[in-house]
């Protein structure tokens, strides 16, 4: 039995074995329509994340499978004290698969380590996120053709950004990428993430705090949405919330092939006027999400298509 | 200063001079009710002063506390009065409940009875990262 705890549990041929089953069931989605017919999938939202949810929830709906659970923490058990571990005992009792978000970090890994059904991590506090890193992955893949060979900017809050150092890590393994990293002073990639990852592969990076400077270099540019909940100090979150506004004048010396993407939600970051910006690429994201999530369950439910 | 050389046990040898007190408590000799000398700053050509513990009985003591304590301590076991065997630590690659995730956001900050579990990730450096939420163990 497998579980998804961290995108680095998944090496890059699996990786890519998924991105294929994701396009696969793109381009023929009546093959996949009843793959998991009787299967149940519980989302066990002990912090509230609608797009996430309902993501996962219409993966399983598409491949014919059932889905329960609780939204919030506030509907189920551990508001009156009870352990992630039992709560996962019990739930893992009644279905197939659990996806599982929590607001602290390593709370999925405490779940894959009791649970009788495969994990998979929604999202852990300001830790992981491994479903939003493959979202990336494929979405990079589809629009690029490959992973490698890419300049890639990350633009934003680098230093709380679970999604960031993800992504990073994943496409540390892939050759000839070169990081832009661009983000105030104050949310810079952790130095861990640099010495661990970063200089021990002997990957280019450039850190800096001027965006319009390094947009001509751009693949990708990846753009974060500073998070109030990752801030102690309200403070801290007012001053840094707008430090990096995209807009299309910004977008003006930009490659024409160079591709938007974000984790969502957005709040300011991306300005509306860009999303008809055919370099906008994050809507598509949302939708990639939904098949990456449908080839995970498949695999992690070991389905024979 | 005379200290009885003893019969059946373990001397803790080439301690950190100052380290020997925070080994008694992590290594929980309290508990136990045999005779224990702990000889601080005994002058030593190699390191110039160590701290030595010597324990009265023959019983077990947890390596991986020790080795991440202070992995240039040796451990002489003692039977009959004689040296039998010399152990020397190395950094353990794992540490269970020895040392505990300051990081109010980890699962271990509020899941009831779990281990807490540090994994070795840089050696050179002596870094230890909590399994759960990869944050980096305080030097000991």
């Amino acid at each position: 039995m497998r579980h998804l705890i961290d995108i680095m549990d998944l090496s890059v041929e699996e990786i890519d074995e998924l991105i294929n089953i994701a396009n696969d069931i793109i381009s023929s989605p009546q093959k996949y329509r009843e793959v998991c017919k009787y299967k149940k999938l519980a989302t066990l939202f002990f912090e509230p994340s609608t797009r996430t949810r309902l993501s996962f929830e219409a993966a399983m709906l598409d491949l014919g499978g059932n889905v329960l659970g609780f939204a919030d923490a506030s509907s189920s058990s551990s508001k009156k004290g009870e352990s992630v571990s039992d709560t996962i005992r019990v739930v893992s009792s009644y279905t197939d698969i659990i996806a599982m978000r929590h607001p602290k970090e390593g709370a999925p890994m405490i779940a894959s380590m009791k649970s009788s059904v495969p994990i998979i991590n929604a999202g852990d506090g300001g830790h992981n996120h491994p479903t939003q890193t493959l979202t990336d992955l494929m979405t990079i893949k589809r629009e690029f053709g490959r992973l490698d060979n890419l300049t890639v900017g990350f633009c934003g809050d680098l230093k709380f950004g679970r999604t960031v150092h993800s992504l990073i890590s994943a496409m540390s393994r892939y050759e000839n990428i070169t990081f832009v990293l661009i983000s105030p002073e104050e949310l810079k990639l952790p130095s861990y993430i640099k010495r661990d990852i970063l200089m021990k592969n002997n990957i280019k990076y450039i850190q800096t705090t001027n965006l319009p400077e390094v947009m001509p270099d751009l693949d990708i540019l990846y753009m974060t949405r500073v998070q109030k909940e990752r801030f102690f100090n309200e403070d801290d979150y007012i001053r840094l919330k707008d430090s990096y506004i995209l807009t299309e004048e910004k977008l003006a010396n930009a490659k024409s092939t160079m591709r938007i993407l974000h984790p969502l939600p957005r709040v300011n970051e991306i300005s509306v006027e860009v999303d008809n910006d055919p370099r906008a690429c994050y809507f598509e994201q949302v939708k990639n999400g939904k098949f990456i999530r449908m080839a995970l369950i498949i695999k992690l439910l070991e389905v024979k298509i | 200063m005379n200290i009885d050389s003893i019969k059946n046990g373990i001397v803790i040898d080439h301690i950190i001079a100052g380290k020997s007190m925070e080994l008694y408590n992590l290594l929980n000799l309290e508990a136990l009710d045999c005779p224990i000398a702990i000889i601080k700053n005994v002058t030593s050509s190699k390191m110039g002063k160590k701290d030595i513990i010597k324990i009265d009985a023959d019983i077990d003591i947890d390596l991986d506390v020790l080795g991440y304590i202070d992995p240039g301590a040796t451990v002489n076991i003692i039977k009959d009065s004689k040296l039998v065997e010399k152990k020397h630590l190395a950094l353990p690659e794992r540490l269970t409940n020895v040392i505990f995730c300051k990081n109010p956001r980890c699962i271990t900050s509020t899941e009831q009875e779990i281990n807490n579990i540090f994994k070795l990730t840089d050696r050179e450096n002596r870094i230890y990262r909590c399994v759960y939420c990869e944050s980096k163990a305080k030097q000991s």
